[in-house]
């Protein structure tokens, strides 16, 4: 479970200009500092000192020492097979246990720049929580994926919204190949397909959705799918599901992907030797953990080179990156023709939900007949539609505003602001220096419940990770900027992170600035696993 | 004093070294040449690569040449719209889009295809419900579950649901699709056992291939089937009692079967779970708001015990006339899934209007249990009505408000029959009457089933209506079907 290869991995990296024979037209600046030793043993001694408590508790439970709150299977079932194996759950019930307030904290406003979380207190150490019917009001949520500042109950998109609500009602009940196929499912896709610059695209009514069934209808037995080590879940269980040999290779690491190219081709199937079908290349845009943008340059030169398929997840990267918001191909200034398969989600840019996928007619056609969600899901509803239209026009300016065009620029000048001063007080941030999405890193487990719960008594909402999101000693802190942050609110929230960053002693970085290397490349083999 | 001691050691050793017997000696001798050649021998990798050189590697990448991405769909497959002349291919609406009259390709129908069986797609209050909440939140979450996500809305419908079944608690996912097909992987893992009935739905298939559990298919409704799957896995456990303790054991079934129309047996199921030990999920999408005094399901039509049924697994988008799917049960069994089930975590949570709209649908259906009474009187005014029709068979329970209508005597080739199939909608069609084909993908079904024409009853629908579209269905079979 713990991986001591990451400490080798986080070397500390900074690439400035051109590198590659020219293929970035702007520098790509990433940093991803390393764990300084001693906090990594302090780490550790904390994950062990907790995991020794653990047992203890564990034992006076079974031992009816101290009250077990955990619940328990029925009387008349107790001689079946158990449910749940007992060390599967040591984690939750002995680390996530303690500090679990700082999760699925209730809300109960727009979940815009600032929001109102409900109280809640719990008075057994987190086992149940009581709402005390108070609402901590005007909280600014730096935790919501809200990069445009679409999330908001007033304004254009709402209003129209709230007409189709009233005209339409809410639900379909039937899948888009059936009688859930409306004119205005066909014209989002129209202007999907229009926003991204391809060909013709489709949508669903679930991002988590879109990669899972979808991948089985690209790939399946006798393909290769070469897939980033840190791809989020519905991505590693399309893989999955589609029956392809999968393998890994190490994260935005374009050696290690050549190398496996190289391999695939030159070998072929394992044992029988025959040529692979096709390979499909699977990347995220931006990884909602790290930080970090793909190097889609290279993933392009490679796979045009090598004849691969590339399918470019842009979940987070879509309206938040380039300078007309349209993703991370218009961040490098590339053809979105040269993408096989693009991928995002409606849910972060456009404050609304469900995914769509964007490719050459061919492909869309094929997916409009073999998808799964097509012939067995129910289509998206209609107030979600319109407010999808109704944001995606106003970002391109076809509604006749700036507001578009004003917010993307909002959102990377308060991008460029917030990574710099959190850069400048000391903190270790990980990832691109243009991505919205800063990771910063706690470390040690304390820090974790702690530092949620100091920032929320400071009135700022943030969103605390840990194992198994992130690998074990790496927990960090995540802030999401928004469009919709002004200046003072930043300043207010930079304030409060600092001063709890003294309180924590998380200034960690040592600002060793190292001059441009290349990551350094190890021969290690690549995982493979076979269904 | 230390030389002599050592050279004391020294004698015992040469001493024992001669007293010892023969076979001892040569034993180890053997072992530390063995030894030496393991330390000498050249490593062994696991697959033997042929070493290729970079030239040779070079000319197999040039030689490769992929399949294309996707192959080439024929352009009169059914669900693209290319021919203008077929006016059915993607039913296109406009206008009121599925409540009950509804307009496809510029004609007003009258529309016995959308699962909106209690009507509630258009009801006034449910809209206004709605609206209000949108104008409270917006529209989306942006955030899953756990990272504010949760709004109280969430938290109010969970609570409610788990009410209205009798349960502990209650589960939302965003997607009706993920909700089976999240839930069944979290609790069955690699090695674990699951019994399907054959006929189950695509979502459920999904579930369990995500699960990577050894799945035993039993015939469609056939306890005896079941049992004896049953009593050869205790054989099986028998032979070896230690795997056997760690092994879950699980039997996944529809209340009523969407593509079937008929009923399970629960009362047997549950019979069968306490005497061999398997715990029972049940997938209540269509029975959900249908059967029972008080539209709680299969298990109040039964009048089964709702704490035997170890997860009942539904989606809000047939009775409840929203988006989603939930899953309720015991505390016990449903917390696991607020961590492990994978559409809940990694995926964002519903918006809230859609959820608020939910709500008001449940206390709409709580304020008039007779509104299911009525349902099931369509259904059967329905089911007799469809009764007779030369050439095409009804398929489905007379209370079910989803049956199929099937072939009586198929041509042989699928094709076909789908194409006698859809003249015969499309004939419907042209004369106001909305009817669909089951839609499923060949390729992809384990057991797939034949082709069919789906025919949904709403409480929407009056009786000269019913007597309207099964005489025009009867006219069109006996004018296609000679």
């Amino acid at each position: 479970m713990i991986k001591c290869s990451h400490l080798h991995s986080c070397a500390f990296q900074v690439q400035h200009g051109t590198c590659n024979g020219g293929l970035y037209s702007r520098p790509f600046k990433e940093s991803f500092e390393e764990t300084p030793m001693l906090v990594a043993v302090f780490t550790y001694l904390g994950y062990g000192i907790l995991t020794i408590f653990g047992y203890l508790r564990d034992f006076l439970r079974d031992w009816k020492i101290e009250k077990c709150h955990i619940a328990r299977e029925r009387e008349e079932q107790k001689d079946f097979v158990p449910l749940y194996q007992d060390f599967e759950n040591f984690y939750t019930r002995n680390l996530y246990m303690r500090i679990r307030d700082n999760w699925n904290r209730p809300i109960c406003s727009v979940p815009g720049a600032k929001v109102d979380i409900v109280e809640r207190v719990s008075h057994n150490y987190n086992w149940t929580f009581d709402y005390t019917g108070k609402v901590v009001k005007e909280v600014i949520n730096m935790g919501s994926y809200n990069y445009l500042g679409f999330a908001e109950n007033t304004g254009p998109c709402a209003e129209a919204a709230a007409e189709v609500t009233m005209k339409y009602g809410v639900g379909v009940s039937s899948t888009r190949q059936e009688m859930g196929n409306c004119s205005r499912h066909e014209e989002l896709e129209k202007l999907v397909a229009r926003f991204l610059g391809v060909e013709s695209a489709m949508a669903f009514g679930m991002g988590f959705a879109t990669n899972s069934m979808n991948i089985p209808a690209l790939a399946g037995k006798g393909c290769l799918i070469l897939s980033d080590e840190l791809n989020h879940a519905s991505l590693v269980l399309g893989a999955r599901l589609s029956g392809s040999t999968i393998r890994v290779f190490k994260h935005n690491n374009m050696q290690s992907l050549e190398k496996l190219l190289k391999e695939a081709i030159a070998h072929g199937q394992p044992r029988s030797r025959r040529p692979w079908k096709k390979i499909l290349i699977l990347v995220e845009g931006i990884y909602s953990m790290e930080g970090s943008i793909v190097r889609l340059p290279e993933v392009i030169a490679l796979k045009k080179k090598y004849k691969a398929y590339l399918y470019l997840d842009e979940a987070h990267s879509i309206g938040a990156l380039g300078p007309r918001g349209r993703g991370v191909v218009d961040y490098f200034g590339l053809d979105p023709n040269d993408v096989d398969v693009m991928m995002g989600t409606f849910t972060k840019s456009f404050g609304a939900a469900g995914g769509y996928i964007g490719g050459r007619k061919e492909l869309m056609d094929y997916l409009r007949t073999h998808s799964h969600s097509a012939v067995y899901a129910t289509s998206m509803s209609l107030p979600v539609v319109e407010q999808i239209i109704t944001s995606m026009k106003c970002i391109v300016g076809e509604d006749g505003t700036t507001v578009g065009r004003d917010r993307v620029q909002q959102l990377a000048a308060n991008t460029t602001y917030f990574r710099k001063h959190l850069q400048d007080m000391g903190f270790i941030i990980y990832g691109n220096h243009d991505s919205p999405v800063v990771p910063l890193m706690l470390y040690m487990p304390a820090k974790i419940g702690a530092f949620g719960r100091e920032m929320l008594q400071r009135n700022i909402a943030v969103v605390v990770v840990g194992f198994p999101a992130t690998p074990i000693i790496e927990s960090r802190a995540r802030f999401c900027v928004s469009a919709a942050h002004t200046k003072a609110m930043l300043d207010t929230a930079l304030g409060a992170i600092s001063e709890v960053g003294d309180l924590l002693q998380l200034k960690y970085s040592r600002h060793r600035i190292v001059p441009s290397l290349d990551r350094a490349f190890d021969e290690t083999t690549y995982e493979e696993t076979e269904e | 004093k230390m030389a002599s001691g050592q050279q004391w050691v020294l004698v015992e050793m040469v001493q024992a070294f001669y007293e010892a017997p023969a076979y001892h000696l040569i034993l180890e001798g053997i072992l530390i040449l063995w030894i030496i050649r393991l330390l000498f021998s050249k490593t062994y990798k696991l697959q033997e690569r042929s070493d290729l050189t970079e030239k040779e590697k070079e000319e197999l990448i040039e030689e490769w040449q992929p399949e294309p991405l996707v192959p080439p769909v024929s352009k009169d497959h059914p669900s693209l719209n290319y021919d203008p002349n077929t006016k059915l291919n993607l039913s296109i609406v406009c206008g009121l889009p599925t409540s009950h009259k509804i307009v496809v390709n510029g004609k007003e129908c009258i529309n016995f295809a959308s699962f909106n069986f209690l009507g509630l797609l258009d009801n006034e209050r449910v809209k206004k419900r709605a609206l209000s909440s949108l104008k409270k939140y917006g529209v989306g979450t942006c955030g899953p579950r756990g990272f504010y996500g949760t709004f109280d809305v969430h938290l109010e419908l969970e609570d409610r649901l788990a009410k209205f079944m009798r349960t502990e608690e209650a589960i939302i996912y965003s997607y009706g699709f993920a909700t089976i097909a999240s839930a069944i992987p979290a609790y069955s893992k690699r090695g674990d056992i699951v019994f399907v009935d054959e006929a189950a739905c695509f979502a459920i298939q999904k579930g369990l291939q995500a699960s990577r559990s050894f799945i035993k298919y039993f015939k469609h409704n056939d306890m005896e089937d079941l049992e004896r799957l049953l009593k050869d896995q205790e054989v099986e456990d028998q032979k070896n009692p230690r795997k056997a303790r760690v092994i879950r054991r699980f039997i996944v079934v529809e209340g009523l079967y969407i593509n079937t129309g008929d009923i399970c047996p629960l009362p047997e199921l549950v019979k069968l779970k306490y005497r061999y030990k398997v715990r029972i999920f049940l997938e209540e999408s269509l029975s959900f708001g249908v059967l029972g005094d008080h539209g709680r399901g299969v298990t109040e039509h039964f009048g089964v015990n709702i704490d035997d049924i170890d997860l009942i697994s539904a989606n809000m988008e047939n009775a409840l006339a929203s988006i989603g799917g939930f899953c309720c049960g015991r505390s016990f069994v449903i917390d696991h899934q607020r961590l492990s089930g994978q559409g809940y975590c990694f995926s964002a949570s519903l918006p809230p209007m859609l959820a608020a709209a939910a709500i008001e649908a449940l206390n709409i259906m709580e304020e008039d249990p007779e509104i299911f009474t009525i349902l099931r009187e369509k259904c059967s005014c329905v089911h007799r009505a469809l009764q007779g029709i030369p050439g095409l068979k009804v398929v489905g329970e007379s209370f079910t408000p989803a049956l199929h209508l099937q072939l009586e005597t198929s041509t042989g080739s699928r094709d076909s029959d789908m194409k006698t199939l859809r003249t015969i909608v499309e004939y419907c069609m042209n004369r106001r009457v909305a009817l669909t084909q089951a839609r499923y993908l060949d390729k992809e079904e384990k057991f797939l089933p034949p082709p069919t024409i789906r025919v949904v009853v709403t409480v929407e629908q009056t009786d000269e209506e019913i007597n309207m579209a099964a005489s025009l269905i009867r006219e069109a079979a006996l004018a296609i079907l000679k």
